[in-house]
């Protein structure tokens, strides 16, 4: 609610204005019955023509205000609902690029695309009908009471009961269903991934000759939400015939007691036709009510959904400025450092400590989950140490900004992720300033010269979403390319030559060994011949650092250095 | 909507007539219960200016007939309110039944869809056919049901009440009707293309909104964060002025019709009150003209809302119907009951195949397996070796030559019988939402739990399974989350463990799995593949060096095949390849 406030600030005007014009509108509704009381009263019963002609030109003045004011009312509040949602999306969006690592993945990418999205419209349209039509009907319901009201004491207190009658139908309804159209959500889901499933995985299914399996279990989720939905919907089947029943014994209540008022000269026929009247637009008000609940509190879960994010803080803060390197000092240097991932669990890295001289080659390895990713996201803090303290040339990582760790480490990701756009734009990610030279020269290095220059727009060629039109090691290597751009002092790949055949990994390296701003170079990878000409490796196992030194000093002391490199050389079964 | 969508979603009609057949007597009762609640509404008005021209004036009202019509007015009342609901009972019954059996006939569908098909679709739009199509569908039918007719026998009904209340009156609310119609027409119009607009812009955002949260990491590993905001700024101010003008246009049908509705009431109450005075009615035909007047444009409103969303109905439907009709995968042959003896020679005699007709992959390629033998597929990322697999697996079949496996063409047999023969494990791991254990029981779901334990343990997987928190019965949620690469290959590797196929296909991992880790599988695999064929996707060409044969992989093309030694000697591709793996280091 408090991030609902803060979109719609700047638009108090419509948010005032909206549900006020709406009652305006409103207002006109509930003077109907009473002109055309007038009509029957005064004008036909005194034969009295232009009476009539006034009053008939009342009624349609009455509409066109009406419509006037109801154009104003949804004008506004289209305006206030659009542009507080348009506000949100940004102010979430920016809400998530500022989390770090660790808060974004708790929260997980697919449920932040919901929440950017269908949450956000489902506010939206929640905002514009709250605005729309929350007063309308409790004014429109009370507006009619209180005419009855001033018509006749007496008869008022029908209408009392008739609007309390239909308001416990309309709420029990909607208490016994509204958990039950969750739940249907809940199996609709279930079936939506279950389809997917069987497309996904349909070579498998295959394989095993599962298909008629697959389809009862599907079956089965089905016949579930139909179940369910058709539980739910004869449920909501007893709320229009209810509320007629109740509408129409008010009514026949405000005959027989008006027939009495008329005898008794209380009152005159005109106006049990108007205590009539307003007794339909009551039941009409509270229908619509009903619906705009339904719409509401769907809109009020996708707000919540959308502050849980925006209420996650941000677990790391950045200084703005940032101390100056010291030149002789070491690029990077782990004291005692130890890693617990925010989602809890055993230690992903413990006591680990290491040092990289300027320009030097460090090669990591270590069996899956051994923490090889962890370590390098440590050195330009997209997680916190949780023990221990990292250092960059000389002065601890949490000192320096955010901007500076960025330009001071190149970061080649496990997963090749490109941007739409073009080749160009998205190596200018890494050095926004780059010229063409600069940027032939970084995709020279990572091996992707020959296939960009072979495109047709070279530089230009167009890169689609994700960059799918690439296989899988083009793309390995135009993120290397956007690393190298930037001329990183310090350059990480973190297993990125994965989808490389041997050759090709081979050249790498060596353009790697060969740029010309030496940097200083981790390479994270499973295959020995990736980093065994490294100056320092780092072998992990379970989190903890169990082997340092070169190739060689490696195969002699490290059990698991040889294990892994044994595995995969020829030399194995010789 | 264009000429072309409006074609297409006629051509549904007779489907649609074909799912709805088995529901026609509900159908027929729904209708019927339509005309009697709409009429025993429109009754109440009339009888309710009776009760008011029974009350004449003071000392004047006649209060055994408004006991009498109070009692119609009950009496109608209730029929009205039980036609209602089983109106709507049998309404939601047709829908959700009709969804559901679309449903049903959907994933059939899916299953027997030659599986080429299904990798030239986006397996997004498939999903949204069966889930989000069918949901229109099924609300387009129920509000066309509930809707339409009680729609149209309402305003039926209003006229033909009027009318015989007051031909004049009749005629003034007759004329003005079309006002009414023509408003709504012309603001549907108007607002559709700013829907059109919206939508178009919508998607825009999401794709880019889509793309930066998944790429984020990189966004911030690169510190664009400033850069991507501005360009949503952009995109979005773009949605926030389509989505305005949707919304508001969108929004000017109710007021709008309102007014003609209203204009409408005036001159009835105009007219009326002129013909009370000249003695042509009563006060109470009056009123219930009043009362007729103000519930006569509604079900207009209505009806445009249901016409677009039957509409849209017919366009998902055809879709839906578009996917029940793609041609299935010919199946000829029943299958095998019980076991199937396998001696595991495989034979591919000149074949020849292409995924498209100007790209010739393989062709006129031959090869003898012998039982037991096996066969390595190598060559560098993306040169087809995943082709192989199509093959033998008849996931695609051969365009020439055939493949026999004991002499028997593959394509003689029914597909269920061929593939119970293979084992595979393919680099995509592929779980399914469910425990652990039946994830492993996959294959084969009556296992006993020995068995499944045993193939874990084969698998080096089951001490892993044993330290999650529910052992073999933890969920493993639609994309494995909390499971790394490397277990998934692992419980795939189990699964099939747990059947003893005769013959294996397997597509080696790359980076996924630990060398340690590996290592001990490929014992296991080793101990599986004893007396069985196997062919081996290989990235690892430590593992390659036993193969009996070696299959050189380039571009789709077979270029080289032979023993290792062969191979290494002849200094083609093959000994290129293998010399890049250990540069320098022997």
């Amino acid at each position: 609610m408090k991030y609902l406030r803060q979109a719609l600030k700047g638009y108090g005007r419509e948010v005032v204005l909206a549900p006020l014009f709406k009652m305006l509108e409103a207002g006109f509704d509930l003077l109907v019955p009473v002109v055309v009381a007038h009509i029957v009263n005064e004008g036909i019963g005194g034969g009295d023509r232009p009476l009539v002609l006034r009053m008939c030109a009342v009624l349609l003045g009455m509409a066109v205000v009406g419509l006037t004011c109801a154009v104003t009312a949804q004008y506004f509040s289209a305006k206030a609902a659009v542009g507080c949602a348009s506000r949100l999306r940004e102010r979430l969006f920016a809400h998530i690029e500022s989390l770090g690592w660790g808060d974004a993945d708790q929260l997980g990418a697919s449920t932040l695309i919901t929440r950017m999205t269908t949450d956000i419209n489902q506010v939206q349209n929640g905002v514009n009908m709250f605005l729309r039509l929350l007063l309308r009907s409790p004014f429109v319901v009370g507006g009619a009471f209180l005419c009855a009201l001033l018509i006749d004491r007496q008869i008022a207190w029908i209408f009392a009961l008739a609007i309390l009658g239909m308001a416990l139908v309309v709420g029990v309804i909607m208490a016994l269903t509204l958990p039950r159209y969750r739940r249907n959500q809940a199996r609709l889901d279930k079936l939506t991934a279950a389809t997917r499933e069987n497309l996904s995985g349909v070579r498998v299914i295959r394989a095993f000759g599962m298909e008629a399996r697959e389809t009862a279990r599907f079956e089965g989720f089905n016949r579930d939400l139909a179940q369910g939905q058709l539980g739910v919907g004869h449920l909501s089947a007893l709320m229009g015939p209810l509320t007629l029943v109740i509408v129409n014994l008010g009514i026949i209540a405000v005959l027989q007691s008006g027939g009495q008022a008329v005898q008794g000269g209380r009152l005159l026929s005109g106006e049990v036709i108007a205590l009539v009247n307003y007794m339909s637009q009551i039941l009409v008000e509270l229908v619509k009510l009903a619906n705009l609940i339904v719409t509401l509190s769907r809109s009020i879960a996708s707000l919540r959904r959308v502050s849980q994010v925006l209420d996650t803080q941000p677990a790391l803060t950045y200084p703005e400025t940032s101390p100056a390197p010291l030149p002789e000092a070491d690029a990077v240097r782990f004291e005692g450092v130890s890693l617990r991932y925010p989602a809890g669990g055993a230690e992903s890295l413990s006591d680990i400590s290491f040092r990289a001289r300027p320009g030097e080659t460090v090669g990591i390895i270590g069996p899956t989950g051994s923490g090889k990713s962890s370590l390098v996201h440590l050195i330009p803090r997209f997680y916190e140490a949780t023990g221990g303290q990292v250092f960059l040339q000389g002065q601890p990582v949490d000192a320096y900004a955010k901007e500076t760790l960025r330009k001071l480490v190149g970061l080649v990701p496990q997963r090749a992720q490109l941007f739409r756009g073009t080749i160009r734009s998205n190596l200018l990610w890494g050095a926004p300033e780059a010229d063409d030279e600069t940027l032939w020269e970084a995709l020279r290095a990572a091996q992707a010269e020959e296939f960009v220059r072979g495109k047709p727009g070279g530089l230009d060629e167009p890169v689609e979403q994700a960059g799918r039109n690439f296989s899988g090691g083009q793309r390995q290597r135009l993120t290397i390319a956007r690393a190298l751009a930037g001329h990183p002092p310090i350059l990480i790949l973190d297993d990125s030559a994965s989808a490389l055949d041997y050759l090709t990994d081979a050249q790498l390296r060596k353009a790697l060994r060969q740029l010309s701003w030496k940097p200083t170079v981790f390479i994270v990878s499973q295959r020995t011949a990736s980093i065994r000409h490294a100056d320092t490796i780092l072998v992990l196992d379970d989190g903890r650092l169990v082997g340092r030194g070169t190739h060689d000093e490696l195969l002699q002391t490290c059990p698991i250095y040889r294990e892994i490199h044994l595995s995969q050389s020829k030399e194995e079964r010789a | 909507m264009s000429k072309q969508s409006k074609a297409f979603s006629l051509a549904a009609l007779r489907p649609m007539g074909a799912l709805l057949r088995p529901h026609r007597w509900s159908i027929a009762l729904s209708v019927v219960c339509a005309l009697v609640s709409s009429l025993a509404q429109l009754l109440i008005p009339i009888y309710c200016g009776e009760a008011i021209d029974a009350m004449l004036g003071a000392g004047a009202v006649d209060f055994a007939a408004v006991s009498r019509v109070a009692a119609v007015i009950l009496l109608l009342t209730l029929i009205c309110a039980l036609a209602q609901w089983v109106l709507t009972v049998l309404n939601n019954r047709v829908a959700f039944r009709v969804s559901q059996s679309l449903r049903d006939q959907a994933i059939r569908k899916l299953q027997r869809l030659p599986i080429k098909w299904l990798d030239a679709h986006p397996s997004g739009d498939l999903v949204s056919r069966v889930i989000a199509d069918v949901d229109v569908v099924s609300d387009g039918l129920l509000m066309g049901f509930t809707q339409f007719f009680t729609g149209v026998v309402t305003i039926l009904g209003t006229l033909f009440m009027m009318a015989r209340l007051s031909l004049p009156v009749a005629a003034v609310v007759v004329v003005l009707t079309p006002l009414s119609l023509f408003t709504a027409g012309f603001i549907a119009r108007r607002s559709a293309r700013w829907f059109h607009a919206q939508s178009a812009v919508r998607g825009e955002e999401t794709a880019f909104i889509n793309e930066m949260l998944d790429g984020q990491r990189v966004v911030q590993a690169f510190g664009r964060e400033a850069a991507t905001q501005a360009e949503l700024h952009d995109v979005n101010q773009k949605l926030a002025d389509a989505s305005l003008k949707a919304t508001f246009f969108s929004s000017l049908v109710n007021p709008c019709t309102r007014l003609v509705n209203n204009l409408v009431y005036a001159a009835v109450a105009g007219t009326g009150a002129f013909l009370a005075i000249a003695g042509h009615m009563s006060v109470g035909q009056v009123s219930a003209f009043l009362s007729y007047a103000s519930q006569y444009a509604k079900p207009f409103n209505e009806i445009s809302g249901v016409v677009t969303e039957m509409q849209n109905a017919l366009v998902c439907a055809g879709r839906v119907f578009e996917l029940l009709a793609v041609e299935e995968e010919a199946e000829p042959f029943p299958d095998t009951a019980g076991e199937l003896p396998t001696e595991g020679q495989v034979r591919l005699e000149h074949i020849s195949f292409r995924y498209v007709p100007e790209r010739p992959l393989i062709q006129d390629f031959s090869l003898d397996v012998a039982p037991g033998q096996r066969v390595a597929i190598v060559g560098p990322t993306g040169c087809g070796k995943t082709t192989l697999i199509n093959l033998l697996m008849r996931f695609y079949d051969v365009d020439e030559g055939q493949i026999r496996v004991d002499g028997q063409e593959i394509r003689g047999m029914s597909r269920h019988d061929l593939r119970r023969r293979w084992g595979m494990v393919l680099q995509e791991t592929w779980l399914r939402s469910g425990t652990v254990r039946e994830n492993i029981a996959f294959g084969k779901p009556d296992a006993p739990e020995e068995e499944i334990v045993a193939a874990a343990k084969a698998a080096h997987i089951h001490s892993f399974i044993q330290r999650l928190p529910q052992g073999y019965d933890t969920v493993i949620a639609e994309d494995g989350e909390g499971i790394s690469q490397g277990q998934k290959q692992l419980i795939c590797i189990a699964r099939v463990m747990l059947c003893h196929p005769p013959m294996l296909i397997l597509d080696e991992a790359t980076s996924s799995i630990d060398t340690r880790t590996e290592l001990r599988v490929q014992s296991a695999f080793a101990e599986l593949m004893q007396g069985r064929t196997s062919f081996i996707v290989a990235h690892r060409l430590s593992t390659i060096r036993e193969a009996d044969v070696i299959l050189v992989m380039r571009d789709g093309h077979v270029v080289e095949q032979g023993r290792h030694e062969e191979l290494l000697a002849a200094g083609g591709f093959y000994a290129a390849l293998y010399e890049s793996q250990f540069e320098k280091s022997a």
